[in-house]
């Protein structure tokens, strides 16, 4: 990984780091993925080929709650609110 | 009565005669913690209302409306909800944030009238093996306190070693429990994902994580896990008791074990001589005592470590989206919502938070996926299928809880990855979802000074009680 791409990682994980903290991380995440790539050299006839016991499991629409309950409680630990509102910079 | 080393057995029969009350269990434990965590540290906050708690389990008692753990204290780690009280995963990100509701555990806990003390020390957002990558500095190991006491749930292996609490609950997504249990001396339960509701837990990842209990004892470990153990229809990963019992079958709980011993995993590079020693020498033991030792073969335990830093961190950096700036915690203003957002995590999040989602967004990131995040699920797969099968030769199978003692404060800081392998025995556990437990299996000397270690325990899905039996033969044969 060169410099540049470190710096498009850390713009996706919307992290501002230092360009010194990015080389260290460099170097530490190329020894780690170094590691985890082992992973790989299970050759394919002795992995399972089903992949996924974990799954979505969905609840009946409806309401667990009464409307409102926490609405105050969640939105009181919001850095900026306006009403009922999260307030944000603007988007577009 | 000394309440500080009464098992909390003899604390129920205390109270329950009226020998002693809820408020002099919490006054005792208070002046214990005055006394000791200005060295160890293991809290983060002691809550004001303790003895409020601890009166209003007095009148429970006096009522006659009496459950287990009816005026027993617990110390939390700091990524549980409580309802109007602070939880920060011991992260600068959540500095001031207060719960609007309580985990699913505390509800228990509050039905059966027990008393938080307070909320303990952590990796933040359990992201750690040893407490020093607590934002608020790092829990020092009640043995030494030149050593750490393990992590992430380090704050409360180290308050329940040190007698500041009888009881502390944890998380554990690759260790978290067992290994500090560990190091501290002390017994600590994985239980099976699935067991018990990690509503109101922080989450890190979310296939693996699972709230346990710490106790000295087998025991009291066990008096903790029956009150949190249970199905909850707000978790969407609890499993009925219906399928419970379906998944575990009948598995043996009482009596001889077969014991199976992955013998070259244990005994292979990285793990101390003297770890190994002690691991043999518990077996001998056991063997004596009429349980047999079955050598077996786990051919694919040794990639769980890799499978776990791929996975992982794939969950947290997903996870840990939602620290934002915009719904709760810490918020630093940028010149537009994008530099809201860089800068709000850029302050908040320490180090080993911050590696972990990068590392976790690359091994997600198109073109590395396939490579890195879909091998690691089916090697996944592949080392589930492998535990299912020898369950079906042994009732239990047994590792040291971790390779090494207590290792050094600073020893690992600078190595990650050497941090990472002190997991090799724990994380297979969290890949596979089963249960574990790590019971104390006597001590080893290093620069002068007895360090505990730990034996593990791991059984099939659900089948908590016979981790029970077993790890109560080690502790009665020591």
């Amino acid at each position: 990984m060169d410099t540049d791409a470190m710096k498009r990682l850390a713009l996706l994980c919307r992290i501002d780091m230092s360009e010194e903290e990015l080389e260290t991380l460099r170097a530490e995440m190329e020894h780690i993925l170094g590691y985890v790539e082992k992973v790989s050299e299970l050759a394919p006839a002795e992995r399972a080929l089903e992949v996924g016991v974990h799954h979505n499991v969905m609840r009946e629409d409806g309401t667990p709650r009464a409307s409102g309950m926490y609405t105050e409680a969640l939105l009181s630990a919001a850095p900026a609110r306006e009403g009922d509102f999260i307030r944000v910079k603007k988007i577009l | 009565m000394d309440i500080l080393h009464a098992s909390i057995k003899e604390l129920r029969t205390a109270l329950d005669a009226r020998d002693i009350t809820a408020v002099m269990i919490a006054e005792a434990f208070l002046s214990r913690i005055k006394e000791v965590d200005t060295d160890i540290h293991a809290f983060l906050e002691l809550y004001d209302d303790v003895l409020e708690q601890a009166r209003h389990a007095d009148t429970l008692i006096a009522a006659g409306n009496i459950h287990p753990l009816t005026g027993i204290p617990v110390a939390l780690k700091d990524n549980l909800l409580i309802v109007g009280k602070h939880a920060s995963s011991a992260s600068k990100i959540l500095e001031g944030y207060v719960a609007p509701y309580d985990a699913h555990v505390i509800t228990r806990l509050k039905d059966e009238g027990a008393v938080f003390l307070g909320r303990t020390n952590m990796d933040e957002f359990a992201m750690g093996g040893s407490t020093e990558n607590s934002a608020y500095g790092p829990t020092k190991n009640p043995h030494d306190m030149s050593r750490v006491p393990g992590g992430s749930s380090g704050g409360s292996a180290a308050a329940v070693a040190a007698r500041m609490a009888p009881l502390a609950l944890g998380s554990d997504t690759g260790g978290s429990i067992r290994q500090p249990a560990s190091f501290c001396g002390i017994v600590g339960l994985k239980p099976t994902y699935g067991a018990v509701s990690r509503r109101g837990v922080m989450a890190m990842g979310s296939s693996l994580d699972q709230i346990g209990p710490f106790g000295r004892t087998v025991a009291d470990t066990k008096a903790l896990f029956a009150c949190i153990n249970g199905y909850d229809a707000e978790d969407s990963t609890s499993v009925s008791e219906e399928t419970r019992r379906m998944m575990c079958g009948d598995v043996r709980t009482t009596g001889a074990m077969r014991i199976g011993v992955p013998e070259s995993f244990v005994y292979g590079e990285g793990v101390d001589e003297d770890v190994k020693e002690n691991f043999r020498a518990t077996l001998r033991t056991l063997e004596t005592a009429g349980h047999s030792i079955v050598p077996i073969e786990l051919p694919t335990f040794p990639y769980a470590l890799a499978v776990y830093y791929i996975i992982m961190p794939a969950e947290v950096s997903t996870n840990l989206a939602r620290f934002d700036g915009v719904r709760y915690g810490l918020y630093v203003s940028g010149n537009d919502l994008l530099e809201d957002y860089m800068k709000t995590r850029g302050t908040g999040f320490g180090k080993e938070v911050r590696r972990r989602i990068m590392l976790g967004t690359y091994v997600l990131s198109a073109g590395y996926y396939d490579a890195y995040y879909n091998k690691a699920n089916e090697v996944r797969e592949a080392l589930r299928a492998e535990l299912v099968q020898a369950f079906s030769e042994v009732n239990v199978i047994a590792t040291p809880t971790s390779p090494t003692p207590a290792f050094r404060i600073g020893e690992k800081a600078s190595d990650p990855l050497q941090m990472y392998l002190a997991d090799i025995f724990t994380v297979p556990v969290n890949i596979a979802g089963v249960p574990a437990i790590s019971v104390p299996s006597g001590t080893v000397m290093r620069d002068g000074q007895a360090l505990p270690l730990g034996m593990q325990f791991i059984a099939p899905h659900f089948a908590e009680e016979t981790l029970f039996s077993i790890a109560s033969e080690v502790e009665r044969l020591a």
